[in-house]
């Protein structure tokens, strides 16, 4: 009987067009703002929207649209939503769907597509998206019935959302948004392909177990997959059990509080030098959520080369594809620190291993050289850490700023940092920083951006303006495209191969023609004072820091070189001079 | 290293182009792929062929596959015991005096000619590639006009007993 009323209802269900299925679908998924650019193809989709209710965003480009989407799903743990027309609308997002699936970002992205009967037919703003974007998305579809557009959707947002996050992508022919069809969002998921493992091997734990309390160099490294499963406590709580010192990935950090005496810094490429000496001499090592990305092992050879390595990760591909592995544990990181912290094992006796951490730590911290005259960029990241309490979210774009943030913020609370860390997307920090903004209202957002990355995506601050949004624009400016630049200078004989910019904009001008407050400083004392009064605002203000453009981001680990090989480690070392 | 893929994946447009884009993406080397509907309506059966420097990447292969959302099941069947299978049409120059020599030849191998011209005749022969590479080099010397291969489609067979030993794929 009741099933035959469920059915009954569903008949009565009445018709609607596909544009309006894709608005009330996005209301059910509770979707609190969309990061969106319409034209042509999406037109019946944002004649709906205008009087939706739904708060959507107008950035100036598709692509300030999708990392936007991303900077809000970073802090908010929901999924970013982005539309965007066909075309070169979605060409436009290539870039960060590649961002969002190389960081696991969970994004549900529609693009409009020409009509289905001229699909194929070279038509006006056609392109093949969902050929282009096969490769960068964690799934994509196509519709070519109405009938399936809700379910579509409703896969979307359940595969973005669970298992590794990623972008899904929903490419929507014209007419489909039009044609009408029964709405019906009732229906449950099935996906017999896709079935996350989440609940760690009872075996593979006890393995562990076992590991953690024969070790005597015991080491976690944990990265983003902390974050997406919320297991910042559980990570914290295990780590005290055990006594097992911390180190993060770039795009961990937060994961762990940066203050506490266990944690060890970032790993990596210009990461801390404890955290890579520990790497090196450990003898069992627990990675949690991270992917074994280059720029963390450094040269694979000589990376942990005498640790038993576990590996807790949702995605079973991650395990083993670099690093081999002797206790793979398939999981949700939650899940498997909760199992791990119930089991409760031996606490190893590494007495001898921290003390060895603690020397390394007092003997070669992170350090620079500071120097009044000019704006070190260190200082300068010390100085907002200071101005802020660590507690702002910062969101930045990839590059010497980027790596001297990851040094010098130092993140307490996890889902404070957004940054492009797989891809190291130019242009990310500023559109970020505005979803990042709308997912927390509260929070204090410091954008800090390099001269050359705030060029590729700087049209947002008129969405900023618009509304109103208290971000502080940090550019670090060294008039170079400063990566480029170091490796120039230590890689390349110094040949500054187009990496110089001595004539960039002035940028105090440019943020105010887009009506926004903006200062500068060259001096240190400066810096302080700009700083102080930006922070004071509660409205956007851009800050134009031009700092000494020659510094370059130490220590480091050359490529190709192992992770014990690190050079630049004392700020006098008389190979930096 | 030759690995022996199967699949089962959702009937889906783009799907077979996924997988390939995956192989591509990922730097694998195709060898051969089938593709072809099963028993289940909208569900589709592929063989792959990969050539692989070693156990890990055969490894990553099969987690990365399987990563996607419209492959249903994979399995590396090379280490077990399986029927393997191939079919191929070779077409021949051939002239009155050979023409007969031709059927004797491949007789053994128990293929069939399933077309006959003036000055060429096809050839349809079923097996293990092995099998079929060994009568194309038979027939070269009588002037192989054009080869059409379908590659190995391949299944687990019904007992698995010992299934260890069948290292080598291709000998059945």
């Amino acid at each position: 009987m009741a099933k035959m009323k469920v059915e009954e209802q569903r008949k009565q269900r009445t018709k609607m067009s596909g544009a309006l299925m894709l608005i009330e679908a996005l209301k059910a998924e509770k979707v609190e703002v969309i990061f969106g650019y319409p034209g042509g193809a999406v037109l019946p989709i944002y004649d709906k929207l205008y009087d939706s209710g739904l708060f959507h965003v107008l950035t100036r480009h598709e692509q300030g649209a999708i990392h936007a989407a991303e900077g809000y799903a970073r802090i908010s743990g929901k999924p970013g939503v982005v539309i965007a027309t066909s075309g070169p609308g979605a060409t436009n997002i290539v870039t960060g769907l590649t961002d969002a699936m190389m960081d696991s970002i969970p994004l549900v992205v529609f693009t409009g597509q020409v009509a289905s009967n001229v699909i194929g037919s070279d038509a006006f703003q056609e392109a093949d998206v969902l050929g282009i974007t096969m490769p960068i998305t964690k799934h994509s579809y196509q519709v070519r019935d109405i009938q399936e557009l809700p379910r579509i959707i409703k896969e979307a947002f359940h595969i973005a959302t669970t298992g590794r996050p990623g972008p899904v992508l929903i490419d929507i022919p014209k007419d489909m948004t039009t044609v009408e069809g029964e709405f019906d969002y009732e229906q449950d998921v099935h996906l017999p392909g896709y079935q996350p493992t989440v609940h760690p091997n009872h075996l593979q734990i006890r393995k562990l177990v076992e590991a953690v309390s024969q070790a005597k160099k015991p080491v976690i490294l944990a990265g983003a997959g902390v974050l997406h499963a919320n297991a910042s406590n559980e990570l914290r709580q295990y780590a005290e059990q055990q006594n097992i010192p911390v180190i993060h990935t770039l795009l961990g950090l937060g994961g762990f509080p940066a203050n506490h005496p266990l944690f060890l810094g970032m790993a990596g490429m210009h990461g801390t030098y404890t955290a890579n000496m520990a790497l090196y001499e450990c003898d069992l090592l627990i990675n949690i959520g991270a992917r074994f990305d280059d720029r963390v092992t450094g040269n694979l050879k000589y990376f942990a080369p005498n640790a038993t390595v576990a590996h807790i990760d949702i995605d079973p591909a991650e395990i083993g594809k670099n690093v081999p592995t002797k206790i793979p544990i398939v999981s949700d990181a939650k899940e498997a620190l909760k199992e791990l912290i119930h089991q409760d094992g031996k606490r190893p006796d590494i007495t001898e291993w921290l003390a060895q951490l603690a020397e390394w730590k007092t003997n070669y911290p992170l350090a620079y050289k500071n120097d009044a005259q000019t704006v070190k960029p260190q200082k300068l990241i010390e100085m907002i850490y200071e101005l802020t309490n660590g507690d702002a979210v910062v969101t930045t774009d990839v590059g010497q700023h980027q790596m001297w943030t990851a040094q010098y913020y130092k993140f307490n609370q996890p889902n404070r940092w957004v940054t492009s860390g797989g891809l190291g997307t130019m242009g990310f920090g500023l559109p970020a920083a505005i979803g990042a903004q709308l997912a927390d209202k509260h929070a204090t957002v410091v954008s800090i951006v390099g001269d050359a990355g705030f060029q590729m995506t700087l049209q947002e601050l008129s969405v900023i303006q618009e509304l109103n949004l208290p971000i502080k624009v940090v550019i670090v400016n060294n008039q170079s495209l400063g990566m480029v630049r170091q490796w120039q200078e230590i890689f390349y004989d110094k040949r500054y191969s187009h990496s110089l910019v001595p004539n960039q904009p002035d940028f105090v001008k440019l943020a105010e023609a887009y009506r926004i407050k903006a200062f500068r400083a060259k001096t240190e004392e400066e810096a302080k004072e700009v700083l102080k009064q930006a922070f004071s605002l509660s409205e956007p203000v851009l800050l134009d820091f031009h700092v000494k453009a020659d510094e370059n981001v130490y220590p480091m680990v050359a490529p190709g070189k192992g992770l014990h090989e690190m050079v630049g480690v004392k700020p006098c070392d008389e190979s930096l001079q | 290293m030759r690995r022996i893929i199967t699949m089962t994946v959702n009937n889906r447009p783009g799907v077979l182009n996924r997988i390939t884009g995956l192989f591509t993406k990922r730097h694998y080397n195709i060898e051969s792929i089938t593709v072809g509907h099963t028993e289940i309506e909208g569900i589709s059966r592929m063989t792959f062929v990969v050539n692989v420097e070693d156990e890990r990447i055969a490894e990553q292969i099969t987690k990365q596959l399987n990563k996607q959302i419209d492959v249903l099941k994979v399995n590396d069947i090379t280490d077990q015991a399986i029927v393997a299978r191939e079919l191929a049409l070779i077409k021949v120059a051939v002239n009155s005096t050979v023409r007969q020599e031709i059927y004797t030849l491949i007789e053994p191998f128990r293929a069939s000619v399933v077309d006959v011209s003036r000055d060429s005749l096809v050839v349809q022969v079923t097996g293990e590639p092995e099998k079929i590479e060994a009568l194309i080099d038979l027939l070269k010397p009588y002037g192989i006009k054009e080869v059409a291969r379908t590659g190995t489609t391949a299944f687990t067979r019904g007992a698995q007993k010992n299934a260890v030993s069948y290292k080598t794929p291709f000998i059945i």
